[in-house]
């Protein structure tokens, strides 16, 4: 079935087109939109976004190429970002990521078998006070320890 | 008891909304502005508060104000950098969440004072709550005309807009931030031309951190004399110190600037944590060069850490004890850099993997003595011949602990291994 943005997205394409003298501008605010309406952006969805915002194709994916937010094929329910820069490095990340490896049976960049948890690593997030850091979908987690993370799998239900 | 300027208003109940702000005083500033003073007027006093860059580069914000005062009138841009990406910088996220009124006044204000009616501010794609708290700030003051047509009254004119970024740490440098502003990759733009002439969209425009704006209410309302009292000359204000790593209480403590390093490491930060010693400081985020314990006195401002071989930067401060690898938090910096290279530049797209390579052999006990040079030979290929400082930046770990820590690399290489890793202690290898 050909993917579609709904009404509401609609509405919300438009008023973000109108912040902008230019309509490229436009793109990265409606590859979020598209990100939290598919989940992912695939090609189907490249075209989608260009022909709404009455913008060449290879511009939408010049940017979804470049910025490390979007993901291009289907994610899990959950997204789980654990920062492994410097300061969550100083304070332990490397045995969080290997512990949730080990854990969920995946590597890092995979998604596990039952579609709920994708695990990714990512660079600095901006909260290192509260190193280890991690994202899961929108939303921030700090001062992360094994501990922690298990509570959090396990409501998850994983 | 220090002044506080940014964090004020920071954990007063409900301190993100404007009923809070504006029971703290809030929107004095811009009402003074706007109602009593000319734009000239209010440049001048930036210029004489001697207020610097909070971002990163220092670089004083009366000076970069005056470039667009020149430009002829016309369309001219605002963008607020909000990107906050400099690994260990966590400040400007405080003041967004949680006093964002204070920075949107501060906007306010500055584009008052440049004849500006549009402002974006670029946030990092990662701070969702922080977009949306300033969404809400925007909204709430524009209901109060505080923003929008008409301005309390005046002929002012200004609409805020926020703008998320998509992940990408180089948008944190002025000219990939106004490309990507634009909708493109964020690829730092060729300067002359500077953004001051041809900005977002061609347009003279003006960037500034979080930070810096944020001190412009304060600067306006009291006057740029009681700012630059304190402080140091051409060292002025208060500055948010990002204390991260192996500290016992970290976290973002506003002190004066020229606050030496041991008062914020000790007598806030609450020292080494785990009753281990103090190995190496990056005084101002990743891209700065490490201070050791013969530095402790340093006074922390632009000037005093220039002349100690380091930089002040974002005021970033992370902590490495002495259970850590050198060579491991080269390694884990030098990738960082790599993978967040633009890929414009060969020098920094290709010598900065080169320098993760080179690493990885020694951390993983396969070095050779000539590696050292080599390390060497190829950061002398980045500095200096890049369009950005990303690949100047990115040598710096690497760089400062060959310089500090030269016998860690040595001993990688003669015993064919870490040996922090073998004791069982810590690696920032990552």
């Amino acid at each position: 079935m050909k993917k579609k943005f709904s009404e509401s997205s609609l509405k919300e394409i438009q008023e973000i087109t109108s912040r902008y003298p230019s309509k490229r501008s436009a793109i990265l605010p409606v590859l979020h939109l598209a990100q939290r309406e598919f989940g992912f952006i695939d090609n189907e969805i490249v075209e989608l976004i260009a022909g709404r915002l009455g913008v060449e194709p290879l511009h939408v994916e010049e940017a979804l190429g470049f910025y490390t937010m979007f993901d291009r094929s289907p994610t899990g329910r959950y997204v789980m970002r654990v920062c492994t820069n410097i300061s969550c490095s100083l304070l332990g990340s490397g045995g969080i990521l290997e512990y949730l490896e080990k854990r969920l049976g995946i590597s890092r960049g995979f998604t596990t078998p039952d579609g709920l948890i994708t695990l990714q690593t990512v660079e600095c997030l901006g909260a290192c006070g509260s190193a280890p850091v991690m994202m899961i979908n929108d939303e921030y987690h700090d001062n992360m320890d094994i501990e922690k993370v298990e509570g959090i799998l396990r409501n998850l239900g994983a | 008891m220090p002044e506080k300027i940014l964090l004020k208003n920071v954990g007063r109940p409900a301190s993100h909304t404007i009923g809070s702000y504006l029971s703290s005083g809030g929107y004095k500033a811009l009402e003074k502005a706007v109602r009593k003073m000319k734009p000239g007027e209010i440049v001048e006093m930036v210029k004489k508060s001697e207020l610097r860059g909070r971002g990163g580069a220092g670089f004083p914000t009366g000076l970069k104000w005056s470039f667009v005062q020149k430009e002829p009138p016309g369309v001219r841009y605002l963008c607020c950098n909000a990107d906050e990406g400099e690994p260990g910088t966590f400040k400007d996220r405080v003041i967004i969440e949680n006093d964002p009124h204070l920075l949107v006044e501060g906007i306010a204000i500055s584009c008052f004072a440049l004849s500006i009616e549009t402002a974006f501010i670029y946030i990092r794609g990662e701070f969702a709550k922080g977009a949306q708290r300033l969404s809400e700030a925007i909204s709430e003051a524009e209901i109060r005309g505080f923003l929008g047509k008409k301005i309390l009254g005046s002929d002012f004119n200004l609409a805020v807009r926020v703008h998320r970024g998509g992940g990408s740490y180089i948008c944190g440098e002025e000219t990939a931030l106004l490309e990507s502003l634009e909708g493109k990759r964020g690829q730092p733009r060729v300067k002359p031309p500077f953004p001051a002439s041809v900005g977002l969209y061609g347009r003279p425009t003006v960037i500034n951190n979080v930070e810096t704006l944020s001190n412009v209410p304060f600067i306006v309302e009291n006057g740029p004399e009681r700012f630059s009292s304190i402080g140091a000359k051409w060292n002025t204000g208060t500055k948010l110190f990002a204390v991260s790593g192996h500290v016992n209480n970290p976290g973002v403590y506003e002190l004066p600037l020229g606050t030496r390093l041991s008062t914020l490491l000790f007598d806030h930060a609450g020292g080494i944590r785990g009753g281990r010693k103090l190995k190496a400081v990056m005084p101002g985020g990743s891209s700065t060069p490490f201070l050791t314990n013969e530095h402790l006195d340093v006074a922390l401002d632009f000037d005093s850490l220039a002349a100690a071989g380091s930089m002040l930067g974002s005021g970033a401060v992370i902590v490495i004890d002495d259970a850590t690898c050198m060579v491991g938090t080269a390694l884990r910096l030098t990738k960082f850099y790599r993978h967040e290279s633009c890929g414009k530049c060969t020098p920094c797209r290709e010598g900065l993997g080169w320098l993760v390579s080179i690493l990885e052999k020694i951390e993983s006990g396969k070095g050779e003595l000539a590696d050292m040079s080599l390390l060497s030979d190829v950061s002398s290929e980045i500095t200096g011949k890049t369009l950005c400082p990303l690949g100047d930046a990115g040598v710096i770990p690497v760089q400062s602990s060959m310089k500090k820590f030269a016998e860690e690399y040595e001993l990688h290489i003669k015993s064919g291994g870490c040996p922090f890793e073998r004791a069982g202690a810590g690696s920032a290898a990552g």
